[in-house]
């Protein structure tokens, strides 16, 4: 952005906003008052572009305790316990800076997950990035791998799964999503509210630094060109040793009921935070920037009210609890200033040394005693004076949507043919077998999740690697399932079909684990809002995101919508990315894993048709990326995730897999090289091998079963309307689908596993 | 009478609830032992579990082995205590000089979270106790820094005396001699890398951990009974 223009846009506010400031002010804003609105107001902040579409979602369940618009989405898993998951994005951080991009995204979840009451047990991380045979993806990639890995290890909270993908269009736009599941029992679940008058906001944690000004609105909030680079200081830095430390304090203070409500401070850092509880409590605040503990002299407070410097807490806190939440916050060593007095004003207002000028709530170095006077703010010109509400009241736009002119052709170049007349019937596949096994979107994700601790707390059960993690709940029979997913390629071909299949993988995964869906949280990873075609993209996927989740019974309890993943103008393939949450009531056992069992029936649930459209084999292997998706029925889908969820909860599977990127041919390779056995199939009549073998047909579930129960197995799929084969049996060392391709399981093996490492120069697990 | 078994406890630790929970499962009881704190509690054992005290921002344990709580750890196991460091334990307890040698970064370069075997050395520690020697144990590792390194007379010493108390079957970080765990003179202070909470249920995957805590709540059940 040019310096000769006016501040409101170097802000990165339009001159409409400008004047929706005036008029709402009655005068013109002093210079903080235009950066807490250009902060607030931004797209990261105000969901000004999504906010019509996003209110189409279902969010309502009888056992949802806490819906979308809080620090996290809470239900109810039984027992007095209640699960709060979150979602959100740190694409824009990382593609600048990958290590403290990604690990910033990891304390800044967690913070919202704890800020609920919640201890954080679980993280997954969903990330996107281009070709690995390019450099600077190779960067980005082992960067926010190790700042996941960095962070996450250190603060003690265990990255239990996520999902990787490759793919051209995330070459200079990576996405990096993180999600965070915390556990709490009901009576500690607190709202992020600054209620009651003369209530004091303490701020925790680190010290308030420069680092991360803007972060909202110049970096999140606008596409990259040239100058990304420039744009490294925008970026904060992490300190997981801090957040460790916070974690503690805050489900302390909570425990002990010293907290009223508790606030991260994330996006727009303390004028989000202490504007946005006051607002909800429908009270006001004052906020005294002489107060917060700096990391350098000199620091104005614009600065101080827009730094988004890592690892800060805000809790509410009644005057007479104050020394004792002093004195755990010094136990845990963390520093708590009061910067902050809840009022009746509905104003939030900043000054600049008014609790000294008044001689009130010097809690640093004097905490006050007893009842705490109002200050008087007569003699005092706020720094900031602004109605409360206003802040977190952005602008709503609906703006253009329109269909690309290019979509019809797109989906009109159907692959099928071509690769019929390249692999005509009889061709040997072995090599397109280890082709699309060496994909690094299909391939082994080893070298990625060993880097993770994976395992703290003692709850994973199952963990990376598997379709959906499982996390038992120590005390009771139950146990939680989740998984993330999301395909771009189907979504740029047809967004709503596309965000309906990524509702159904993951509703899948979960069933695959025995686990009822009880929540979904998206993250909504699009390019830049003011393109018509991104926000057609955008409305489209809301709604195959509702009509899945309305015909799944799933309710929405929240999400993140980052916008202007864009480079030089061009925009990331529309990517949804969906976290399910599932229960399974009575786990008893380790669930049955995705892997053959030698002499076992294979048999696959769901039904194969000739979808290559978007599939791993004509898009990635071939390069053939236009089509139309595969169908996405979603009454079809409830019946087969009912019918696994039964047969895998009577354990009446020894083994079960979903069946997604690489198709069927994929499937039973991953289950052959889990099983360390090899399998004998033929492909199901009335399809050309090829096609059967790489087609992603949706909601399709290979399973391993032992031939005894395996007639009953498929009488009662017919009697729950799913189509269910018997293709063949699990042994030998070779993956053999009859007319299509004979590979030993070794060979398999080496391309699966081998293929991520080779391409970084590392070394493959054992 | 269960054995207490204390769990030290610095700010940035993260597994003592672990370490508690799979004692309290096989019968002990577990408390938890704050780092500026001097009192044990009058704990049986001791276990310095894993995490990353004080950030680890510098060397591993450097600032934990100053807490005032390792004073008492360090009297402790000069009276013959059970002390057992579960890696960044272990690497506190070689930092407060009550272990030989160091941990550095895996040769790897990179941070390791996977379930690897280790073989069990030796029965006379207070950790392996009842284990069986050549029984290869399935043990999750999670470190970046698990590289064992001792000077070549240490080594000598440590072979000697049949102070190695677990090596790695296939050695995942480059550790000398393929050393997962040694003990102190006295064998009743043991460090090792590998989580022996973690293998402590089918449920996790490995039992692997359950002999070796057992052989430690024995240790310390007996020690109890010699004190009183």
């Amino acid at each position: 952005m040019p310096v000769d223009q006016p501040l409101h846009r170097r802000l990165g506010l339009t001159d409409d906003e400008l004047g929706a400031v005036v008029e709402l002010l009655g005068r013109d804003p002093t210079e903080l008052e235009l950066a807490m609105y250009a902060v607030m107001w931004s797209e990261h902040c105000s969901y000004k572009s999504s906010r019509l579409h996003l209110r189409r979602l279902p969010s309502e369940a009888p056992w949802v305790l806490v819906g979308p618009g809080e620090g996290a989405g809470v239900v109810d898993v039984g027992d007095g316990l209640a699960v709060a998951v979150r979602i959100e994005s740190h694409n824009h951080p990382s593609a600048v800076e990958p290590y403290q991009g990604a690990a910033t995204g990891v304390g800044g979840i967690i913070r919202d997950v704890f800020s609920m009451g919640a201890r954080p047990i679980a993280l997954m991380d969903p990330l996107r990035f281009g070709p690995l045979d390019d450099a600077r993806t190779r960067y980005l990639f082992e960067g926010v791998v190790s700042g996941i890995s960095g962070y996450g290890n250190a603060v003690g909270v265990p990255t239990v799964g996520g999902e990787v993908a490759f793919d051209d269009c995330y070459r200079d736009n990576p996405l990096v999503n993180v999600l965070c599941l915390g556990l709490l029992p009901h009576d500690r679940l607190v709202l992020a509210r600054a209620s009651g008058e003369g209530n004091l906001a303490v701020l925790l944690g680190s010290s308030t630094g420069r680092d991360g000004i803007g972060g909202a609105s110049v970096l999140a909030s606008a596409g990259f060109d040239e100058g990304a680079e420039e744009k490294r200081p925008s970026v904060q830095v992490g300190d997981p040793f801090e957040e460790k430390k916070l974690i503690e304090a805050c489900l302390a203070l909570l425990d002990a009921g010293l907290a009223v409500g508790v606030q991260d401070l994330g996006a727009a850092g303390l004028s989000c935070a202490a504007s946005e509880t006051a607002a909800k409590a429908g009270a006001g605040m004052d906020v005294d920037a002489a107060r917060v503990p700096k990391r350098e002299p000199g620091m104005t407070p614009v600065e101080v009210l827009t730094s988004e410097s890592q690892e800060r807490m805000l809790a509410i806190v009644r005057p007479r609890h104050l020394d004792e939440v002093l004195a755990l916050c010094d136990r845990w060593e963390i520093t708590a200033s009061v910067v902050g007095r809840v009022t009746d004003t509905g104003r939030f207002r900043v000054y600049d040394g008014l609790f000294d000028a008044v001689g009130v709530a010097g809690a640093n170095p004097e905490p006050p005693r007893g009842d705490t006077p109002t200050p008087t703010s007569s003699d005092q010109t706020p720094a900031a004076d602004v109605p409360v509400e206003s802040l977190g009241d952005g602008p709503v736009y609906e703006r253009e949507r329109r269909r690309p002119a290019a979509q019809d052709a797109l989906v009109a170049a159907d692959p099928a043919p071509l690769l019929a007349e390249r692999f005509p019937p009889g061709a040997d596949l072995s090599g397109e077998l280890l082709a699309v096994l060496a994909s690094p979107t299909v391939a082994d994700k080893s070298w990625v999740w060993r880097q993770y601790d994976h395992q703290l707390f003692l709850n994973t059960v199952v963990g990376p690697g598997g379709d959906a993690a499982v996390l038992r709940l120590k005390g009771t029979p139950r146990a939680l399932a989740l998984s993330t997913d999301g395909n771009a390629r189907f979504c740029r071909l047809d967004p709503r079909t596309g965000a309906r299949l990524a509702v159904l993988e993951a509703a899948r995964n979960v069933a695959c684990a025995g686990a009822r869906p009880l929540a979904l949280v998206n993250c909504l990873n699009f390019g830049n809002p003011e393109h018509p075609e991104v926000m057609w993209q955008f409305a489209d996927v809301v709604d195959g995101v509702a009509e899945a989740c309305t015909a799944l019974g799933i309710p929405v309890i929240g999400g993140n919508v980052s916008f202007y993943n864009e480079s030089e103008g061009r925009d990331i393939d529309p990517t949804p990315i969906v976290g399910v949450l599932g229960l399974i009531e009575e786990l008893g056992d380790v669930p049955p894993a995705a892997a053959l069992v030698p002499g076992h029936r294979i048999v696959v649930l769901g039904a194969t048709r000739p979808e290559l459209a978007g599939s791993e084999w004509a898009a990635v292997v071939h390069g053939l990326d236009g089509g139309r998706p595969p169908d996405a029925d979603l009454d079809g889908a409830r019946r087969l995730h009912e019918f696994v969820r039964d047969l895998v909860t009577e354990r009446t599977v020894a083994g079960v897999h979903d069946c997604a990127e690489g198709g069927l041919a994929v499937a039973l390779a991953e289950m052959a090289i889990a099983g360390g056995t090899g399998c004998t199939v033929t492909p199901e009549p009335g399809l050309e091998a090829a096609a059967w073998c790489f087609a992603e047909s949706a909601s399709r579930i290979v399973a391993s079963v032992d031939a005894r129960p395996l007639p009953d197995v498929l009488r009662r799929a017919a009697e729950a309307g799913v189509p269910a084969v018997d293709l063949g049996v699990a042994g030998s060392d070779r993956l053999v689908v009859e007319g299509a391709f004979d590979v030993s399981v070794t060979d398999a093996t080496r391309a699966w596993r081998d293929a991520i490492p080779a391409a970084l120069g590392a070394t493959a697990a054992r | 009478m269960s054995a207490r078994v204390g769990v030290v406890v610095f700010p940035g630790t993260n597994c003592e609830l672990d370490v508690a929970w799979a004692v309290e499962q096989l019968g002990g009881s577990a408390e938890l032992l704050w780092h500026g704190e001097r009192a044990l509690d009058n704990a049986d054992a001791v276990v310095v579990p894993g995490g990353f005290a004080h950030g680890d921002y510098l060397r591993t344990g450097a600032i934990a082995r100053f807490s005032p709580v390792m004073e008492s750890v360090a009297r402790f196991a000069a009276a013959g205590g059970p002390v057992v460091g579960i890696c960044n334990g272990f690497q506190v307890l070689t930092e407060a000089g009550l272990l030989p040698g160091a941990l550095q970064k895996n040769a790897g370069l990179a941070f390791l979270c996977e379930t690897v075997e280790c073989r069990v050395e030796t029965s006379a520690s207070v950790l392996t106790g009842l284990a069986t020697p050549g029984a290869v144990l399935r043990l999750p590792i999670n470190h970046f820094e698990g590289n064992y390194v001792c000077d070549a007379a240490t080594l000598a010493r440590l072979r000697d005396e049949d102070r190695v108390v677990v090596r790695y079957v296939r050695n995942p970080n480059g550790s000398l001699d393929d050393i997962a765990g040694v003990c102190s003179e006295g064998r009743n202070v043991v460090g090792l890398m590998p989580h022996p909470e973690r293998a402590s249920d089918s449920m996790l995957g490995s039992e692997g951990g359950v002999v070796l805590l057992r052989s430690l709540l024995e240790a310390a059940a007996a020690g109890a009974a010699v004190a009183s």
